[in-house]
């Protein structure tokens, strides 16, 4: 009986520990909520880098979204919302930074690299094709010589140059 | 040889990006608000909390805002320096105390001393957010004019107060400065 009520215990700790994990601060409100996560999964927590605003539980994550819940209220949209944190926090806020100059290295870099190794491994491929199709001269004499030679010249033609 | 002249150059410029990689600090993420005119705030003085304090009233001379609190560890570190700065009387130095209690933060300033000319709570960290603070301790400087010139983010060290920061207020209160 006694492992088995171990279990139970075990069992409701851990039903606890979920149910205290979802108790998030919920507005009464599950539309403007929802809002709220939207554009919190946009912003990046400046304090756990790689964290969003709508996931991490930094203190500042947490006002943040508190600062989103109360814009949202006033009847910000979400753009003006987005470029309020820009404007304090910069374009490193947003997942999804703008392309504009600074940001142009970042959007391209990436597809600037891929067809910067596709070329090289074009152009690799078709030095190798071209080198493996065309004899060298020095080869070809080589062959010319051991077809002149026949069976009586082998000697000479087969030590190796 | 001449075969292995190009890999060889793209080894040592990824390396040299690396190299570069592993010197920044991902954490100083500059701030859009250089440059800006400072974020206007008029809040609460710690001392005093009948008394407020605003960005407007400090126009006309170049100043420090220095964001800290007493649960910031961070800020212990720096603290010596700003008492040492204070004492010189180089430049006016404004403490935002950052989502605090005041007794608690008073405590503080009491047990390891307090350069400030003036704090302010920012109880809630409305005004944090304001200056896109995101992690305390961090330094503006402000020029006469009200703009944001320099942040600092971080504990102040001797080499970033004597190598940017005293310069910059020095520069800035040249005639026509910046």
């Amino acid at each position: 009986m006694a492992p088995r009520a171990w279990i139970a215990a075990l069992g409701a700790a851990l039903c606890l520990g979920v149910g205290a994990q979802e108790a998030r601060p919920l507005a009464d409100d599950p539309v403007l909520e929802a809002q709220v996560l939207r554009i919190a999964e946009e912003l990046r927590c400046l304090v756990c880098q790689n964290e969003t605003i709508a996931a991490s539980n930094a203190d500042l994550a947490v006002d943040l979204r508190k600062q989103i819940r109360t814009q949202l209220r006033a009847g910000r949209s979400e753009r003006e919302i987005l470029d309020f944190m820009v404007q304090r926090y910069g374009d490193f806020v947003l997942y999804r930074p703008p392309l504009k100059g600074t940001t142009l290295l970042l959007w391209v870099g990436p597809f600037a690299l891929l067809l910067a190794g596709a070329a090289a491994l074009a152009m690799a491929l078709r030095r190798r094709a071209a080198a493996a199709q065309a004899p060298s001269e020095a080869e070809l004499q080589r062959a010319r010589a051991l077809l002149d030679a026949g069976p009586a010249g082998r000697q000479p033609a087969d030590t190796p140059r | 040889m001449k075969r292995y002249l190009l890999p060889l150059a793209v080894f040592a410029l990824l390396v040299g990006f690396l190299a570069a990689g592993l010197e920044l600090d991902p954490r100083e993420v500059p701030s859009p608000l250089v440059g800006k005119p400072a974020p206007a705030f008029s809040l609460p003085t710690l001392g005093e909390p009948g008394q407020r304090l605003g960005n407007q009233e400090l126009r006309g001379q170049v100043w420090l805002l220095n964001v800290w609190a007493s649960w910031c560890v961070a800020c212990r570190q720096e603290h010596p320096l700003l008492v040492d700065l204070a004492q010189s009387g180089r430049v006016t130095l404004i403490g935002l105390n950052y989502k605090d209690k005041r007794d608690e933060a008073l405590a503080w300033l009491a047990e390891h001393g307090d350069p400030y000319r003036t704090s302010v709570a920012d109880v809630e960290g409305l005004v944090g957010i304001d200056y896109g603070v995101y992690g305390v301790p961090e330094t503006f400087v402000i020029d006469a004019a009200g703009v944001i010139r320099h942040k600092h983010i971080g504990p102040v060290t001797p080499e970033v107060l004597q190598g940017t920061i005293l310069p910059l207020v020095d520069k800035l209160r040249l005639p026509g400065g910046a």
